[in-house]
């Protein structure tokens, strides 16, 4: 086996299909779109060199600007979201429902084998105002705090969508966490229980070391996820009221697409990657560092 | 050695050549369209998924007038949700791969840019070769020049004129008479306001239904030429004259009268809501009498469905008598798969389209009814009526602005009536959206 896997054509047959189907279907479309961001036109018409101005036109864009902003408020507020949801659920399960964790395990689980579609229409359903209450409209009635218009104002729409997003996608992280957790070593946690540790002082000082590996897998997972949105967005709001919540991928889409400005969209397909990059970049620097050694 | 290197090489090869293979396979099956190649076998039809109208009176004639058509060249309908259309079109036109007929995009921009890339048959040169001009409504051919380059660039499968419909029940309960002026619009509104009716019913999630009130104002005040002058670059939508005109319909949605969560209502929730006789007022082309005359769907029945012309603004340059009218979702033909088994559909079409709509649907199209048909009620003899007399037609608001400015005007809409944006705002993020094309 030593002697294959050190044969430099053998490597080369194992992993050359592999390698090419990806660079054909991954790697040239990139590059061609870096390609498309220096031109102008469309498929009816055809396209023609256009130099930097898409990259100009990205800098005076407010609509860009918006867009990029909402993309960073969205990332973060859902990927706080998500991982501590996340996490707490994954306490619970370790600490507090242990063996009998399954059926609650299953449950929150469920949303995230469900099409995102079906779970935006949901959520757009339960909080509609019109033409008659959704659930939670009809429950602010009931308390006798009035009925609130959920998507016609762009504040309210984006705490919808977190919501949403944190409830569809916390599952698979209680999930991830989880497994991190199980992997603390009883005898740890025990000793520390002998030691006088209070559950909290052990959650702070044993736990969260000990699961910060998994937990650092997870932000990279939802930042890089969620910086990416467009399904949930597209079911819910569909980027509106206006664009108050249009992300950089749906005006990138809308750009390509509705208003047939290829070049234009893939000049904010690359501000985009750009962005993608750096924040992994960040993350990767981060989770380098030893965080036990403070 | 020489053989074990040469087996080596080989089996590489075989690899590299496999997974290339598979690639150009994959590739290939993405590459190829569904589309019509010269002589297309069938009359592919790719219609929006919303508008029903066409594609079933065109169905009904495959089996009856256009039967021996249909035998040469047989119906196949693909439908596409009207929003993802103009994606579909740009991607087919770009292979090449355009189906017979289509519906010709959003807006008359795409169409025409399809047009004066030579994707779309000559129709005015088709139709006169095969003797079937005639069979088109000069006011329709004269409406399809105005909206697309001067050119016959689509077929008039519908031809709407639009206005407000009321319902007449409503209006005489609460001693309201049919408004003439803009400030008698609003005095009813305000009395229905207070009967506890809804004054109007709209779909902000279309947007256009608020858009089109904008620019009725705007015609009305300004004269029909209002959305050409900002069109050309003589006007802009944030002069002080075309401000004045959203904050009017502005102040409409202030004082609540499109009923809750206008932004969130869809179009269909909206025409339910008038047919349910849950609002007074509708606004709407004349496409909605087939649902006016479905009893099924008309709860209030036809009989007290009336319909008015948006109202005279007190010293404006426009007059009552000039509606916007247009051919609904055009629907065209492409150029490359045009021959004869489809001039003879297209034939058979203008002469006999008329008269199977109007008769099963109840709808206006722009060919001649060459079969006498008995209008199923009055609102649409009322319709048919001021179709033959309108003197002039006017744009609606997002006529001649790109698919970006229309899109933007459509989604920011519903703010203008919510108040989250202001006329000022509203009018300039559409401004802006025009001029960054």
């Amino acid at each position: 086996m030593h002697r294959v896997l050190g044969d430099r054509r053998a490597i080369l047959i194992l992993i050359g299909p592999a390698l090419l189907v990806y660079s054909l279907i991954m790697l040239v479309p990139m590059v061609w779109s870096l390609g498309y961001a220096f031109t102008k036109g469309n498929a009816i018409n055809g396209f023609t060199g256009n130099g930097v101005a898409n990259f100009e036109r990205l800098l005076t864009d407010e609509a860009v600007h918006e867009a990029l902003w909402f993309t960073l408020k969205y990332a973060v507020a859902v990927t706080a979201g998500q991982v501590v949801a996340g996490y707490l659920l994954a306490l619970l399960y370790v600490f507090f429902l242990k063996k009998a964790s399954a059926l609650i395990r299953t449950l929150v689980f469920f949303p995230v084998i469900l099409p995102t579609v079906a779970v935006g229409l949901l959520f757009k359903q339960m909080f509609q105002v019109a033409p008659q209450n959704g659930p939670v409209n009809a429950l602010l009635e009931a308390v006798g705090l009035g009925s609130v218009d959920w998507f016609s104002d762009g504040g309210n729409a984006f705490w919808v969508l977190i919501l949403m997003d944190v409830w569809r996608s916390m599952g698979f992280y209680a999930v991830l966490l989880f497994a991190g957790l199980v992997d603390i070593p009883d005898e740890v946690l025990e000793s520390a229980r002998l030691d006088g540790a209070s559950g909290l002082q052990t959650i702070r000082h044993i736990v969260l070391p000990l699961s910060l590996p998994v937990l650092m897998s997870s932000l990279i997972f939802s930042i890089n996820g969620t910086l990416k949105v467009f399904d949930s967005v597209v079911a819910l709001t569909n980027g509106g009221p206006g664009n108050d919540t249009t992300p950089l991928t749906l005006y990138m889409f809308q750009t390509s697409f509705t208003y047939s400005d290829y070049g234009y969209g893939s000049a904010i397909a690359l501000l985009l990657t750009v962005l993608s990059l750096v924040v992994s970049l960040v993350v990767f620097r981060l989770s380098r560092r030893d965080l036990t050694k403070g | 050695m020489t053989t074990h290197l040469s087996r080596a090489r080989n089996t590489r090869l075989a690899g590299l050549t496999a997974a290339t293979s598979a690639v150009v396979l994959v590739a290939s099956a993405c590459g190829g369209g569904s589309g019509a190649a010269e002589g297309a076998k069938e009359f592919s039809y790719l219609s929006a998924t919303e508008n029903t109208t066409v594609r079933n009176a065109l169905t009904t004639l495959s089996k009856n007038a256009c039967k021996k058509e249909n035998e040469a060249q047989s119906l196949k309908v693909e439908t596409v949700p009207q929003a993802s259309l103009d994606q579909k079109l740009q991607l087919l036109a770009g292979q090449d791969a355009l189906p017979v007929q289509f519906a010709a995009g959003n807006a008359p921009a795409l169409t025409n840019e399809l047009n004066s890339s030579g994707k779309l048959a000559d129709l005015e040169k088709e139709l006169k070769a095969l003797g079937a001009y005639e069979e088109l409504e000069p006011a329709a051919i004269s409406t399809i020049k105005a909206l697309y380059n001067d050119k016959l660039a689509v077929l008039p499968y519908e031809y709407n004129i639009e206005g407000i419909f009321y319902n007449k029940k409503i209006f005489s309960d609460n001693g309201i008479t049919t408004p003439a002026t803009w400030d008698a619009l609003k005095a009813a509104a305000q009395k229905l306001d207070k009967a506890g009716v809804q004054p109007f019913a709209a779909s902000g999630q279309q947007g256009w239904p608020i858009t089109r009130l904008v620019s009725g104002y705007l015609y009305r005040t300004l004269g029909p030429e209002a959305m050409k002058a900002v069109a050309d670059g003589k006007a802009n939508l944030t002069d002080p004259e075309y401000v004045k005109a959203a904050q009017e319909i502005a102040d409409l949605g202030k004082k609540g009268y499109f009923g809750k969560s206008v932004g969130s209502i869809d179009y269909d929730t909206a025409m339910n809501t008038f047919l349910n006789g849950k609002a007074g007022m509708f606004y709407m082309g004349s496409w909605a009498l087939a649902s006016i005359s479905n009893p099924e769907q008309n709860k209030i029945g036809a009989e007290n469905v009336g319909f008015m012309p948006f109202p005279a603004v007190s010293g404006g340059k426009g007059s009552i008598d000039q509606y916007p009218s247009n051919i609904g979702l055009g629907v065209t033909l492409g150029a490359k798969s045009f021959d004869d088994k489809t001039g003879a559909w297209v034939t058979c079409i203008a002469k006999n389209y008329g008269s199977t709509v109007l008769e099963d649907q109840g709808a206006i199209s722009g060919f001649k009814v060459n079969t006498e048909v008995k209008d199923s009620n009055e609102v649409t003899t009322q319709v048919r009526r001021t179709i033959g007399e309108s003197k002039q037609n006017v744009l609606w608001f997002e006529a001649l602005f790109s698919t970006k400015a229309t899109t933007i005007s459509n989604t920011s809409a519903p703010g203008l009536v919510t108040g989250s944006m202001s006329a000022q705002e509203f009018m300039k993020t559409v401004q802006d959206a025009l001029a960054s094309n």
